[in-house]
């Protein structure tokens, strides 16, 4: 088995980041309780300013007049962490969230479908790149290895446990996780580098040291393995981003909100799924959410399509109050089925799948607007059209004459002019629903030169009803 | 008279223009009249094109010129989209006139949408053709429109009454429906002059 460690070493940061339009401001992050606050993490504008991690806030303030103040949140983090799990979970079965702000995954089993292991690595990173997170990544043939190497490395891709005890003989004795007393001891010892500490006889380390040591080293070697609590992906979406300040107009939403499906999206490729209706909640500072609730007939996971579709539900709608959080809840994630395309596509133009224009449709006219029509084997008119998708092949239940164009209510037609152009044609039928019919129709021509279909009810008199047009 | 010039020499040195160099091609979108592709310069509809048919009166025979394109279309899988219709298409009639319903769509959108929801459908270009039923369109509509389906590469068909019929318009294709006598006349035809004679609607005695 082969391991890829990705290790996050700004994760804290990059959560931030990721969400702002601004990454050129000076920004940290701030902890520790109300009497000293302390700069947890800044960013590189920041650090030219001279601010460092482990400041106090006062001090920073000394140093540097406008920096952006946000406060570090473990919460966030963690949530965070499921998030890149999952996303992780669409390149492997195997993912792990043992150690902080580290992901890893078994790859061996993975290569197979990602291609050779070059082409897998600069697919990873071009995804982190594009989620927002600064990484590193290394391969070892153990996990407890991989993560180590990661301490000192990244892009090393070593495939084979030799290769691996090579790479680890040459790390410092103190960036291996070895326990701190026993990192400290090795080093007074005169043992800077692990590879000096692994040609000691075992016996005489198995006397001086604890055995947690011994087990370090042998799992480091791949001698011992290493059972891990691997990743299960939860059964829904939920995803909340806190705005910080009051936005008023819909324009303002777009950036979280498409940043908020991306995830959605991210999340719905790892798990193969696609979502058929999901819910924008628009937090206000008081009173209830406002909900925006966006359905697909079908489900899907297109970024761009569902970003139009949640874009489109946001602008037609009027919002009493300003909004302070959005929240995206799915819950009903369907498995996702690709739409069928064509290898020679007849019409090369074609920008926008029927899909995607149907939804757009939907969005702004309706969700009942857009719809098929269907025959239904009746025999009276008003019966024997449905809206709704048409099976492939109805059958026709008759092959006289029938108009084109059906009217909604029939009319009735005044008696001037008109001509009638054939015999009667009799419909009974409908005595079992109640809605019994019994007329004589008759293709008739108005004085306007127009050719209808007209009925009149058996064994009544008066005028003709219009039912429908030949046109 | 010192040389003698040969035709063939005048022809290869193409210093001669020649009206109508060779017969129409036959069109890409033949509308399923014989009589009617044969005035028309393509040979057919103006393919990505927006064509307008001015209306004596809804049914006074449009669905008789139309069925045939929507038959073709619907057959070969392509979808055609109706944009507030005025009236229910009656799917028993529309069936036996070999319209495939399943790549029909109807769409319900008021006066106001109606423009837009075309719009919409011709730019996508996933439509093989679209007819819609503007309440209100304007010259500035139409162009859009035309705009449109040019970019999209969409058969567009835009359905008005016939008192528009003086009123300029940049449709490729101008065809008004009459019902007494049942005929069509080509009011304007892009890269043609529109015929002077009426069609005889087939099928109406």
């Amino acid at each position: 088995m082969l391991w890829a460690c990705i290790l996050l070493p700004q994760l804290a940061l990059d959560a931030v980041l990721r969400h702002r339009d601004d990454p050129d401001t000076p920004l940290v992050l701030l902890s520790g309780p109300a009497q000293r606050r302390v700069l947890q993490a800044v960013n590189p504008p920041a650090t030219a300013l001279g601010l460092r991690a482990g400041q106090t806030l006062t001090t920073a303030q000394a140093l540097a007049g406008s920096f952006t103040c946000v406060e570090h949140d473990p919460a966030a983090i963690e949530q965070l962490q499921q998030f890149l799990a999952a996303w992780a979970y669409r390149f492997s079965s195997q993912v792990s969230l043992h150690y902080p702000r580290v992901l890893l995954l078994e790859v061996e089993s993975s290569l197979g479908l990602f291609g050779p292991w070059p082409a897998f690595e600069a697919r990873l990173r071009a995804e982190l790149r594009a989620l927002g997170f600064r990484h590193r990544i290394v391969l070892a043939s153990n996990p407890v290895a991989a993560r180590m190497l990661a301490n000192a490395h990244d892009g090393l891709a070593l495939d084979c446990p030799q290769q691996t005890r090579a790479a680890l003989e040459q790390m410092p004795i103190e960036r291996v996780g070895l326990p701190v007393e026993a990192a400290s001891a090795f080093a007074r010892m005169g043992l800077r580098q692990l590879g000096q500490v692994l040609a000691l006889p075992r016996e005489a380390l198995a006397r001086r040291f604890a055995a947690p040591v011994q087990l370090h080293l042998d799992r480091l070697l791949g001698r011992r393995p290493m059972a891990l609590a691997f990743y299960l992906p939860p059964d829904r979406f939920d995803a909340r981003l806190e705005l910080n300040f009051d936005v008023e107009s819909h324009q303002a939403l777009l950036f979280p909100l498409r940043r908020l499906i991306n995830d959605l999206a991210a999340f719905l490729a790892g798990r193969d799924s696609g979502v058929q209706r999901f819910a924008l909640h628009l937090e206000h500072a008081q009173g209830p959410d406002t909900c925006v609730p966006v359905g697909l007939l079908a489900a899907g996971r297109d970024p761009s399509m569902l970003f139009e579709l949640a874009r489109g539900r946001l602008e037609q709608l009027q919002i009493g109050a300003p909004v302070r959080n959005l929240r995206l809840l799915a819950e009903d994630l369907p498995a996702f089925v690709p739409q069928r395309s064509e290898l020679f596509d007849p019409r090369p133009q074609q920008n926008q799948p029927w899909e995607q224009l149907r939804e757009r449709l939907r969005a702004r006219l309706g969700d009942e607007a857009v719809g098929g029509l269907a025959a239904q084997a009746d025999h009276r008119p008003e019966c024997a059209w449905q809206r709704g998708e048409a099976p492939r092949q109805a059958p026709l239940l008759t092959s006289a004459p029938r108009p084109g164009w059906l009217l909604a209510e029939p009319q009735a037609l005044p008696g001037i002019g008109v001509q009638l152009l054939t015999g009667a044609e009799c419909i009974e039928s409908g005595w079992w629903d109640g809605g019994d019919v019994r007329r004589d129709y008759y293709r008739v021509r108005t004085a306007s030169g127009l050719q209808g279909w007209a009925y009149r009810t058996l064994g009544e008199e008066g005028p003709l009803w219009l039912q429908g047009w030949f046109a | 008279m010192g040389a003698v010039v040969s035709l063939d020499g005048l022809l290869d040195q193409q210093r001669l223009w020649k009206g109508r160099p060779q017969a129409q091609p036959q069109g890409l979108q033949p509308t399923g009249h014989a009589a009617l592709d044969a005035v028309l310069p393509g040979g057919g509809w103006p393919a990505g094109a927006l064509t307008e048919l001015l209306l004596a009166a809804e049914g006074c025979g449009e669905l008789q010129l139309l069925w045939p394109s929507l038959a073709r279309l619907t057959q070969a899988g392509e979808r055609v989209v109706l944009i507030a219709p005025p009236l229910i298409p009656y799917p028993p009639a529309w069936q036996a006139a070999g319209v495939d319903l399943h790549w029909l769509t109807v769409v319900q959108a008021t006066a106001g949408e109606v423009l837009w929801a075309a719009e919409q459908c011709l730019r996508s270009g996933s439509c093989g053709a679209v007819l819609c039923w503007p309440h209100k369109a304007d010259d500035r509509a139409l162009r859009r429109l035309q705009v449109a389906a040019e970019s999209g590469q969409t058969l567009a068909f835009a359905c008005r009454a016939q008192q528009a019929a003086l009123n300029p318009s940049p449709a490729a294709l101008r065809i008004a429906v009459d019902a007494q006598p049942a005929q069509w006349r080509v009011l304007k035809c892009r890269g043609g002059l529109a015929p002077a004679t009426a069609i005889a609607c087939p099928g109406r005695g």
